[in-house]
């Protein structure tokens, strides 16, 4: 019988490197079968393989514009997806190509869409990881625009609680992202509205050439959770079974309807924003401490040590890995490219699809004379200063604690900051209070 | 059968779409127990309750991004502008997210953008916008402007219906001026159709929201002095009736464009082009044009009166193409 293992967020130092951080095996709150285990291997695995044909195929000059990896961030990507049910939706960002594959699309799809092929899952009409399905895989195509698919997944987690489906919406974004308006409007919006959705922060330290203390002023991005009054967790996203724990945990309390959560991330760009960039502006020691901790070697070792599998076993699932993506890069390449005429169609659709809500109640809850409301509000919350008026609108003589001070400057990317150690999945809950605000979400269905 | 305002005939839409298919939901600022800033949407939360009437924060970009997000689950969210001039908020979710997003990918978003636009209340640089070209120039959003109830109600529903993201453009200062008797039942009017408002032989004015009524008390006066303008109220701006408007001008030989939106880079250039294209021949005159001016719109009664095409702007120019 497999051990039941978590690895709850390591107590990784920050300074140093080079070691790889101890382990920590308390019992898994959601267990992995030893299939699943091998699953989230292999999805990882099959993204360090597929970014580095990329990157082949790209000194080959036959990928279409610029291409960006996502090595070094793969536990996160596969972990937060892996903890996702069928009926759940993501939108994917620049990074998450282990998330595309956790959701069924397949290395064909992405090699087409970077070599603009018309057998692409966008037919040649959007580039890299831009394409999505709201029918089978429920994948919103994401824009280049950072933190437009916060508000839009919170409107398909809106949607799908309105049409009574249990689901949660889930998307991803990096530390410079988390600056945008879009950002702000959407998380608040989730939170007032209850909405079953995760945000996941990628911290991967760097938005583009900029290191991530020159966009924040703030060391945990999860903190930015307190504005909402919702609850957030930080994780080593470099270990992919603490990633997909608390991604877990984060998934089940949105979809009991405990509102929004936000988890952050943290881990590294191990390449360049895109493939013209060799991040020179990276401190060669910050290369060598996440090398150190490379999410596929870590749980290599990991799986080694607690005899998930065996030499012959990890062989095996290498050699499928080659043979598969050999096999579609074959399928992609041949693959036409897409005819000129192709160019004016689908600006609009046109009776081309049949739009239809999967509706997992009766719609009757929802038509008069159920659905009526008085139009007044509930408030309960006057605003004032007393006691019971919430922290955040005390007054001045309040004692609040002073909010943790980041450095920032040329030292900035020095990894010997202050700070307090990242709690186990458990431990940096933080849970939000909830108060009565008149009917943001109607309590109960009739 | 009773009058019925523009204001009045859009909540009728909104009522009836919402009551026939409860896939359509509502979502935008002050909309549920205020009822709107103009009073659109009052009632409704009484009917359909707080699940199909959404109160946001003061947040445009989520608002369109919600109703993006909930028309991807096969909603028909119908998202307000508190005042149109605040899409600007928004502008990058109207432009990149809803309006490539069928072009990209093949996902449709079948929402309808709408709320008031339009001048002549002294609202201001900033309440008064008429901002239809910025979308008109983005391809995959249609953009209707209605001038009349009976119009608003009828595309209104066919905007509701239709599988593509609608900019749906009410003039403030008609909401509660033009009242109108509406056909009885569930009729929609058609969108990229324009409508013939008058029959002329002399000139057509090409014309739609809030000037298609000055064009009409212009073409009452031009007719006095024996002169017949044929006036064409859009109502669509995209897709454009191009065949209309050159069917038009086939017939009349002269054509003048109206519009409150300002000079440069208005409608006015793109149908003057489509005349060009299509019907260069038939012209016996240039194509002119009245609109606003090239300016902010400005906010004291005088200026704003300055800035805005008035009835006699109209005639001025109706008389000077008719004597070519």
């Amino acid at each position: 019988m497999l051990r039941e293992l978590c690895r709850c967020a390591t107590r990784a130092r920050l300074t140093g490197g080079g070691r790889e951080p101890p382990m920590e095996s308390p019992e898994m709150k959601y267990p992995l079968g030893r299939e699943q285990l091998l699953d989230l291997y292999y999805f990882m695995k099959l993204t360090r393989q597929l970014d580095e044909q990329l990157a082949r195929l790209f000194r080959q000059n036959k990928v279409v514009g610029g291409l960006y990896s996502s090595t070094g961030q793969e536990a996160t990507a596969v972990g937060t997806a892996y903890a996702l049910e069928p009926q759940d939706w993501i939108a994917p960002m620049i990074r998450n190509a282990g998330s595309l594959l956790v959701r069924g699309y397949r290395p064909r799809d992405i090699f087409m869409q970077f070599m603009a092929r018309s057998g692409s899952p966008t037919a040649g009409k959007d580039g890299t990881y831009h394409f999505g399905d709201t029918q089978g895989r429920h994948v919103v195509s994401p824009i280049s625009m950072l933190g437009d698919l916060i508000p839009v997944m919170t409107g398909v987690a809106m949607g799908g609680h309105y049409l009574g489906q249990k689901l949660v919406t889930m998307t991803w974004i990096g530390d410079g992202g988390t600056s945008t308006g879009a950002f702000h409007e959407g998380m608040n919006l989730a939170a007032v509205q209850h909405a079953p959705f995760v945000c996941v922060v990628e911290n991967n330290q760097w938005a583009y050439s900029t290191p991530v203390a020159r966009q924040v002023p703030i060391r945990d991005l999860a903190d930015r959770a307190r504005a909402y009054g919702i609850a957030s967790y930080i994780v080593d996203g470099n270990d992919v079974a603490a990633v997909y724990q608390t991604t877990k945990e984060a998934v089940e309390r949105a979809r009991r309807g405990e509102g929004p959560v936000l988890i952050e991330a943290k881990t590294m760009r191990m390449k360049g924003h895109a493939q013209h960039d060799p991040a020179e502006y990276v401190p060669p020691e910050m290369f060598k401490y996440w090398k150190a901790r490379d999410p596929i070697a870590r749980y290599e070792a990991w799986l080694k040590q607690n005899k998930v599998w065996d030499a012959k076993q990890k062989a095996e699932i290498d050699s499928r890995i080659e043979r598969e993506l050999k096999e579609d890069l074959e399928f992609a390449e041949k693959s036409p490219l897409p005819s000129p005429d192709q160019a004016e169609r689908g600006v609009y659709c046109e009776g081309c699809h049949t739009i239809e809500a999967r509706w997992e109640r009766p719609a009757e809850q929802v038509q008069p004379p159920r659905a009526g409301a008085k139009a007044a509000w509930t408030v309960t919350d006057f605003g004032g200063l007393d006691p019971a008026a919430p922290a955040s609108t005390k007054g001045p003589g309040e004692a609040r604690p002073e909010p943790a001070k980041a450095s920032v400057g040329d030292e900035a990317v020095a990894p010997d900051r202050t700070r307090r150690a990242p709690p186990s999945p458990a431990a940096s809950k933080r849970s939000p209070k909830r108060r009565g605000r008149g009917p943001s979400r109607p309590k109960g269905r009739k | 059968m009773a009058l019925v305002t523009m204001l009045e005939a859009i909540r009728e839409a909104l009522d009836e779409e919402m009551a026939r298919d409860p896939a359509v939901v509502l979502i935008g600022e002050d909309i549920s127990v205020y009822g709107g800033a103009f009073k659109v949407t009052e009632g409704l939360l009484g009917k359909y309750g707080w699940e199909r009437v959404i109160d946001t924060p003061i947040s445009e970009t989520a608002i369109i991004g919600a109703a993006v997000g909930m028309s991807y689950q096969g909603l028909r969210p119908v998202a307000e502008m508190q005042f149109m001039d605040f899409i600007a908020c928004c502008f990058n979710q109207m432009v990149n997210f809803v309006a490539k997003s069928h072009y990209r990918w093949g996902a449709p978003v079948p929402i309808v953008v709408r709320g008031p636009c339009g001048g002549g209340v002294h609202g201001g640089a900033f309440h008064s916008q008429n901002p239809e070209m910025w979308f008109v120039h983005t391809p995959g959003l249609k953009v209707v402007y209605p001038s009349g109830a009976a119009d608003a109600k009828g595309l209104l529903k066919s905007a509701i219906r239709d599988n593509n993201p609608v900019l749906f453009l009410e003039h403030k200062f008609l909401y509660r001026r033009v009242k109108e008797e509406l056909p009885a039942g569930d009729y929609t009017v058609p969108l990229g159709k324009l409508a013939v408002r008058r029959s002329g032989r002399d000139l057509t004015i090409a014309t739609y929201g809030a000037t298609a009524l000055h064009a009409l008390e212009a073409a009452a006066e031009l007719a006095k002095e024996g002169i017949e303008a044929e006036v064409l109220d859009l109502r669509t701006l995209m897709p454009l009736d191009r065949q209309g408007i050159v069917d038009s001008v086939r017939k009349t030989n002269k054509l003048l464009v109206v519009h409150e939106d300002v000079r440069s880079g208005g409608i006015a250039g793109e149908i003057a082009a489509t005349v060009n294209e299509q019907a260069f021949e038939y012209l016996d005159g240039p194509v002119m044009r009245v609109t606003a001016l090239d300016t902010p719109v400005p906010f004291s009664p005088p200026l704003e009166e300055r800035f805005l095409p008035q009835v006699a702007d109209i005639t001025r120019s109706a008389r000077e193409l008719a004597r070519y």
